[in-house]
């Protein structure tokens, strides 16, 4: 069912559904934000890397005396020294092994080959070019289809290693897939190429690693969506005692995936304050972010959709070759070797498909992060959402009305896919036709029929459409781990004797909102005003265990945990109103903030009990009012909607810009409409600069293109389109306040209606694909059928 | 070498490596540490200050060139307990998320009101061409400082 939620609770309770202003807002807009760069401790050393400037070498020696020589130069750390500790190489969050500082070979530029520790930071980075490394340089392999070919080896020192396959998988079922292919009245198909990308945070990574000698305790700050989990890695990784390890995450200037994993410069400068005894500070340079850590997608996909004579899909195949760089370090869940890509049926109803994956080993910089994406469903949405605009244009059909005879009805939900997934809720039906009207759908067609019928136009109008469906929240413990820590998580909520309250989450956040929303959520749930409970994320010590931030997980999974503390509270708290009141439990009516005596105006506040818990409580009962709780959820959840793009292309120099935009976004109940909307938006303009600009490649000596922000484009203010909101609400059956998350669906969803839309300006004179990014010189190329450069 | 550069009405007399960045002084010798650093290339507006009421990127100016001017930090927007209105128009309008690129942003939109109290829409994103927000999408950020333009005229 589709409805708009209405807040239930006053605005200054602020519970579900209320645009409070953002409480963390205050010290951001003073400069009085905590970033990791802001922290800086007494006798603080630091650290720079030396990193490789060739993507494939063998290294024969690395001589650091002279840099060691410089004054303020405390240490020269390189493979050699971090192998006697046996730190010279740790595990990724895949499972595969990876490099800290390299000791036999470099397989890609920018790799970690040594650091310097000093006094200064720039006497740290002066030092850098006092050291002198041998390297014999190797034959760099840049491309999986290069990389499956040759006979090089890249991962010679893995044991077992025989060829450059990093991992192959698949989903779906390929019996029943070809059947209804040799049944099928049509096939279309499409090859294309995902490209590699960052997600850039304004922000770096770094961390400040404090290991005090005498006690062994590590306090380590660091910049990590998932604070929790990389405590634990660190435990099994260094061997350090984990009640000695605590993991500090203040402000974070942006994630989106790039601060999950751990990364060789923690584990170097965490080893260096150890050794030497003092802590350790390094902080990216953004050229050290974009080449050597969490890239994402670089997927190349082949695709084919079965038609029936009416036009209805029957079935979907899939095969995707990864370029996974030098180790395979995809931030993903243990049973899912290339994510949950297998979500690439999308929005639509039909019974079969198989998915084929293989990963292979190039001479590039390692990552696969999810790049404000839940694990591979971007790449999975913007394919099927290509396939199926050019399948509308193949057989005739206009492309919502296409999707619309193949859509998932609304009375199908929960929904099994083909490749196994339960979707929980949705009506993708409204979705579009609340789109459709909002844009005008029928009027831009009109005036694109008109505008491009003319053989000497210069200016062709595309209309595109994109109608996703998102997998978030991972997950039921059974199906979704990383590294075997399952993917729970966690709420802790103590109400304190005056009424006011701390929550205390396992997620992090990066700049979402926790600090409001997860406020809102108690709000709704014990009548308690949002602006009196402090939320606390990202220390380790004072936190429960959460598996962190990413993948839109926060609000599915540790939104439902906030929710279920509440309401265990609110059970507690309804003893101790029945004691005050001196009536049964059973006969108090409950609204938020008040229980009152049936048909009486008999009644006590929530901050009544609160102060009777620790002043006034029964005897027999436990004092106090707070609990923790771990949820675990029975499913994920599956947000949708669509997006429509019209885009003007000038024929001229290739050139495209957005006429106009709309999005409409499902994601089940909105617990601040201001803070969704402001995630949409943000998200709509990562999937834009994908769309338009932002990839990174090499050149094939293996030269990453694109090491700053000169070269690796991302859109400012001037470039980046309007867009005009829309929500449908289906609640999420199974989440205890019917959310679904929303940080990823617009940057998911969004890609492919821009792609779309110029493919449908140009479909007329014979283009019916341009891989991302839709470049001008590749525009001008499609059109003119000419080759161009990448 | 010896400067002195009056930050926010302070007066911060150092002596500095000539090869000092600005950002770095304001930051690490000056202990302001809201004017943040985001790419080392000038690209990202992230270090933007005011440097004689003028915006620059601190990450590209040496602290000596900064000698006997006087800068303005995000800490030196709010005056007497009072946030200036963009600040407040940035909160109001959710102009925010992660806060990192915000100070830069703030400032810049200041400078621009000093210029022209009302903006078009056009005049405020070619003004904050300079600055990249990696969250926002710019809507919010946009319609604060038409916001705060509007509250001051």
């Amino acid at each position: 069912m589709t409805t708009v939620h209405e807040p239930r609770t006053s605005p200054e309770v602020g519970g579900i559904g209320h645009s409070v202003r953002r409480k963390e807002d205050d010290r951001f807009i003073r400069g009085a934000g905590n970033y990791l760069d802001d922290l800086n401790l007494p006798g603080m050393l630091h650290m720079a890397i030396l990193r490789s400037p060739v993507a494939h070498a063998r290294i024969n020696s690395i001589d650091s005396s002279a840099a060691m020589e410089i004054e303020g130069v405390l240490a020269v750390v390189t493979g050699e020294a971090l192998a006697a500790h046996g730190l010279a190489w740790m595990p990724t969050l895949s499972g595969d092994t990876q490099a800290v500082l390299a000791t036999d070979k470099v397989r890609f530029q920018g790799q970690e080959v040594a650091a310097v520790i000093a006094t200064h930071p720039y006497i740290a980075h002066d030092a850098l070019s006092h050291i002198d490394v041998d390297y014999e340089e190797l034959e760099a392999i840049t491309s999986p289809q290069q990389s499956l070919a040759t006979g090089t080896l890249i991962r010679d020192e893995k044991e077992g290693q025989t060829d450059n396959v990093a991992y192959t998988w698949e989903a779906g079922d390929q019996d029943s897939t070809d059947a209804a292919f040799a049944a099928a009245a049509r096939v279309v198909s499409l090859d294309t190429h995902y490209p590699r990308s960052h997600p850039a945070p304004l922000e770096t990574c770094g961390v400040v690693a404090d290991v005090n000698s005498i006690t062994g305790q590590a306090t380590i700050y660091m910049t990590s969506q998932a604070p929790h989990a990389i405590r634990t890695v660190f435990a099994l990784v260094a061997g350090l005692p984990e009640e000695k390890i605590r993991i500090v995450t203040q402000d974070i200037g942006g994630g989106f995936g790039n601060k999950v994993p751990v990364y060789p410069g923690y584990v170097v400068a965490t080893a260096a304050s150890l050794l030497i005894g003092k802590p350790v500070k390094w902080i990216e340079s953004r050229t050290e972010n974009l080449i050597s850590t969490g890239f994402a997608r670089d997927f190349h996909m082949h695709a084919e959709l079965a038609l029936d004579g009416n036009n209805r899909i029957t079935a979907m195949r899939a095969d995707i070759l990864s370029d996974q760089g030098a180790f395979f370090s995809d931030a993903q869940p243990t049973q899912f070797r290339a994510g949950l890509f297998h979500i690439c049926t999308g929005s639509y109803d039909f019974p079969s498909a198989h998915v084929t994956a293989k990963g292979a080993y190039t001479n590039k910089a390692p990552g696969g992060v999810a790049y404000r994406c839940s694990f591979r469903v971007t790449e999975a949405s913007y394919l099927i959402e290509r396939l199926v605009d050019n399948a509308a244009h193949e057989v005739g059909m206009d492309a919502a009305d296409f999707r619309a005879l193949n859509f998932i009805r609304e009375d199908q939900f929960p929904y099994l896919s083909p490749t196994g997934f339960v979707y929980d809720s949705g009506n993708y039906h409204g979705a579009m036709d609340k789109a459709k009207e909002m844009i005008g759908y029928d009027a831009w067609r009109a005036r694109q029929t008109e505008q491009n019928s003319d053989p000497d136009a210069t200016k062709l109008i595309g209309i595109g459409v994109a109608s996703f469906t998102e997998v978030v929240g991972a997950g039921p413990s059974r199906q979704y781990d990383i590294l075997g820590l399952k993917m729970f998580d966690s709420a802790e909520l103590r109400i304190h004797p005056t009424g006011k309250a701390i929550l205390k989450l396992g997620v992090q956040t990066q700049g979402q909102g926790h600090e409001t929303t997860f406020a809102q959520i108690v709000a709704e749930e014990l009548g308690i005003p949002y602006s009196d409970i402090k939320v606390m994320y990202g220390d380790t010590d004072n936190t429960p265990y959460g598996l962190g931030t990413y993948a839109s997980r926060s609000t599915p999974v540790g939104g439902a945990a906030t929710a279920v503390v509440s309401r265990k509270i609110r059970a507690k708290a309804q003893k101790l109103a029945a004691h005050l009141l001196e009536a049964a439990e059973e006969d108090l009516d409950w609204e938020p903030g008040k229980f009152t005596v049936k048909g009486t105006d008999q009644s006590v506040t929530i901050q009544d009990v609160a102060f009777a818990a620790y002043t006034n409580h029964p005897v027999g009962m436990e004092a106090g009012l707070e609990g923790v709780t771990y949820y675990d959820p029975p499913n994920m959840t599956y947000p949708f909607g669509t997006y429509i793009v019209v885009v003007e292309v000038d024929t001229g120099d290739g050139t495209w810009k957005v006429l106009e935009m709309v999005a409409v976004d499902d994601c089940g109940v909105r617990i601040n409409p201001m803070i969704v909307d402001g995630q949409i938006a943000g998200g709509l303009t990562e999937g834009f600069a994908k769309a338009n600009m932002q990839w990174i490649t090499f050149d094939d000596d293996g030269n990453c293109i694109g090491s700053n922000f000169m070269d690796y484009l991302v859109p400012t203010a001037w470039e980046t389109p309007r867009y005009q909101l829309g929500e449908t609400v289906t609640p999420s059956p199974h989440h205890p306040i019917g959310a679904k998350g929303v940080g990823e669906s617009a940057t998911v969803g969004s890609p492919a209606a821009f792609t779309n839309a110029v493919i449908d300006a140009l479909w007329s004179r014979g283009v019916s694909n341009i891989d991302m990014p839709v470049l001008p010189h590749r525009v001008w190329g499609a059109l003119n059928n000419v080759e161009v450069s990448p | 070498m010896q400067i002195t550069v009056n930050i926010n009405g302070a007066s911060e007399t150092r002596d500095v490596e000539p090869r000092r960045l600005l950002v770095d002084f304001i930051r690490s010798d000056a202990g302001l540490t809201g004017t943040h650093i985001g790419c080392d290339t000038s690209s990202c507006g992230a270090c933007t200050v005011l440097l004689d009421g003028r915006p620059v990127k601190s990450c590209t100016v040496l602290a000596v060139q900064a000698d006997g001017s006087e800068v303005k930090t995000v800490e030196g927007l709010a005056e007497g307990g009072e946030l200036h209105p963009v600040q407040a128009a940035f909160k109001e309008h959710h102009g925010l998320q992660c806060g990192f690129c915000t100070p830069g942003m703030m400032l810049v939109g200041s400078a621009l009101l000093e210029e022209n109290p009302d903006p078009s829409e056009e005049e405020v994103r070619w003004a904050i061409s300079g600055n990249i927000c990696r969250c926002t999408g710019y809507m919010n950020i946009v319609t604060a400082i038409q916001a705060a333009g509007g509250e001051g005229s």
